[in-house]
């Protein structure tokens, strides 16, 4: 399929709403819609002055506000760095993420271990803004900066054999004091089926906020899966392999009775454990109603139509 | 003129009041700052999460240390310190209103049909609203007067629910948590130790 076209998604920065609106949404009025519990940006008042200031960007969030970048960076499920959402902020400083190399196998043509700048060429970079959907019913709305996964995968040149694509992280017990604790069945492993990889929508980002990822985000390098639950957005990636059957996904392989290979956002689909129709946006007093698929229906659906998503969560 | 035996159970009263009203104290303040200059401080990015489980976690260390006092007293052979035992209770069942609050309000916002749902799906609500159940009773008949209507023998065997309910609230807490964590194991020992004195004292005197 051309890339060429416009995205339906895709909406222009004059559509994004003025910034004093936003601001003045955050009164703390009881019973109006959802007030604001500190700030939340809109897209346009991004700071141009970071790393990767001129890139072309999408807002695929809808205009919903991005969070605030205080937020995001000190709101984390890293546990590798400690499982206190204010660990790995504290923590991750330990991470050494230069030089940084990612080890490609299996059925593909190009097999070996490539430099991150090899792996992710500077001149792809883009910037999405996307929603981001954790499996404990918060959310966040990041301005990612990546590459489609899509087009890496491209390059990779995989075979007909690869039907699945799996991804792992770093396990440095050295670098990472979580991994003393069996708290998942490390390293944390994740997966995607070829085709939910091939979308346009996964990107493999190296940095977010228009800056570089910073530790506690899963830098240097990491993926961005918009509409399954945030777990399988897998951080500081250093093996990508192509494979035949479905691969080890940790939170699935830790407890399968709660976590699946899909994973994707489901408001009809709870957790075993907590219903999954709404959610908590991070910087917001109400909570807002969960869309399927994280509200990236319109691109994924066709992924899974006569798939029972009950069955396979 | 205060007699000694008085002064020194208020001065112990006194000080476990101001302690143990630290974390109320703390969260009334970073709320009204975050409604004030809407930065939620040390709460974070999600206020509501950590209000709910501040309480919740200062909720469970209280009813584990209503259950210490009186192996503690026998302990360190001070008697008298279980005069602070109903203060402790009370604090406990106080704590576990706010978190009942903090959650019904804050979190689904008088949503009483998403509150059902998740009383009867998620079971760990299940067993934390059957704790606070268990807890009423014990609040209600906390006062002197009440010890009297309801006579003390009765009021002895309703009080030993506190062993069944700091049972279930470590299990509310143990089923609660992602992943295999070990908090809930520490908070399972440290129960079963008072429990374990309390059963060996109770041979001790009843021989």
């Amino acid at each position: 399929m051309p890339i060429i076209q416009k995205p339906d998604w895709a909406i222009g920065e004059n559509e994004v709403t003025p910034k004093s609106v936003y601001l003045n949404r955050r009164t703390f009025m009881v019973g109006v819609g959802s007030a604001a519990l500190g700030a939340t940006l809109p897209s346009s008042s991004l700071a141009a002055t970071g790393r990767y200031a001129n890139l072309s960007r999408q807002d695929m969030a809808q205009g919903e506000g991005v969070t605030d970048q205080k937020f995001a960076t000190s709101y984390n499920n890293y546990y590798e760095f400690g499982t206190d959402k204010s660990d790995p902020a504290q923590t991750a400083h330990s991470l050494i993420t230069s030089p940084w190399t990612i080890d490609v196998s299996g059925a593909c043509a190009k097999v070996g271990r490539f430099d991150i700048e090899k792996l992710i060429p500077p001149s792809l970079l883009e910037e999405r803004i996307y929603r981001l959907r954790c499996v404990e019913a918060w959310s966040m709305v990041i301005p990612w900066v990546g590459v489609p996964l899509a087009k890496v995968i491209e390059a990779l040149q995989p075979t007909s054999n690869a039907k699945y694509v799996a991804f792992e992280t770093l396990a440095d017990k050295a670098q990472m004091p979580g991994l003393r604790k069996g708290i998942l069945n490390w390293p944390y492993r994740e997966g995607l089926r070829m085709d939910e990889a091939m979308n346009p929508l996964p990107l493999l980002a190296v940095g977010m906020y228009g800056d570089r990822l910073p530790h506690q985000n899963g830098a240097p390098l990491r993926l961005v899966v918009p509409w399954k639950y945030g777990f399988k957005s897998i951080k500081s990636i250093v093996k990508i392999h192509f494979q035949e059957r479905e691969p080890t996904c940790t939170w699935a392989d830790t407890n399968p009775r709660e976590y699946g290979f899909y994973s994707n956002v489901n408001p009809a689909v709870d957790h075993p454990r907590w219903s999954q129709a709404s959610e908590r946006r991070i910087g917001e007093f109400r909570r807002r109603d969960t869309l399927m698929f994280n509200g990236y229906e319109k691109q994924v659906a066709h992924l899974y139509a006569g798939m029972n998503l009950k069955k396979h969560f | 003129m205060i007699a000694p035996a008085r002064r020194r159970i208020l001065i112990l009263k006194g000080f476990l009041w101001l302690l143990l009203s630290g974390p109320t104290l703390y969260l009334a303040y970073y709320w009204q700052a975050l409604v004030v200059t809407g930065d939620p401080g040390p709460m974070g990015a999600n206020p509501i999460e950590y209000t709910t489980r501040l309480l919740g976690d200062h909720a469970l260390r209280f009813l584990v240390l209503t259950l210490a006092v009186t192996s503690v007293s026998r302990l360190i052979k001070k008697p008298w310190i279980v005069g602070a035992r109903r203060m402790v209770g009370l604090f406990a069942f106080a704590m576990v209103v706010l978190h009942m609050l903090s959650y019904v309000v804050l979190d689904l916002y008088f949503d009483w049909m998403a509150i059902g749902r998740d009383i009867l799906k998620r079971n760990f609500i299940t067993v934390g609203l059957l704790s606070f159940l268990m807890l009423l009773p014990l609040a209600v008949t906390s006062t002197k007067a009440m010890v009297k209507r309801v006579g003390a023998k009765r009021w002895q065997k309703l009080h030993s629910l506190i062993y069944f309910i700091n049972i279930l609230v470590v299990i509310h807490y143990a089923m609660m948590v992602r992943g295999n964590r070990i908090e809930p194991l520490i908070y399972m020992m440290i129960v079963a130790v008072l429990m374990l004195e309390r059963y060996f004292h109770a041979r001790k005197t009843l021989k």
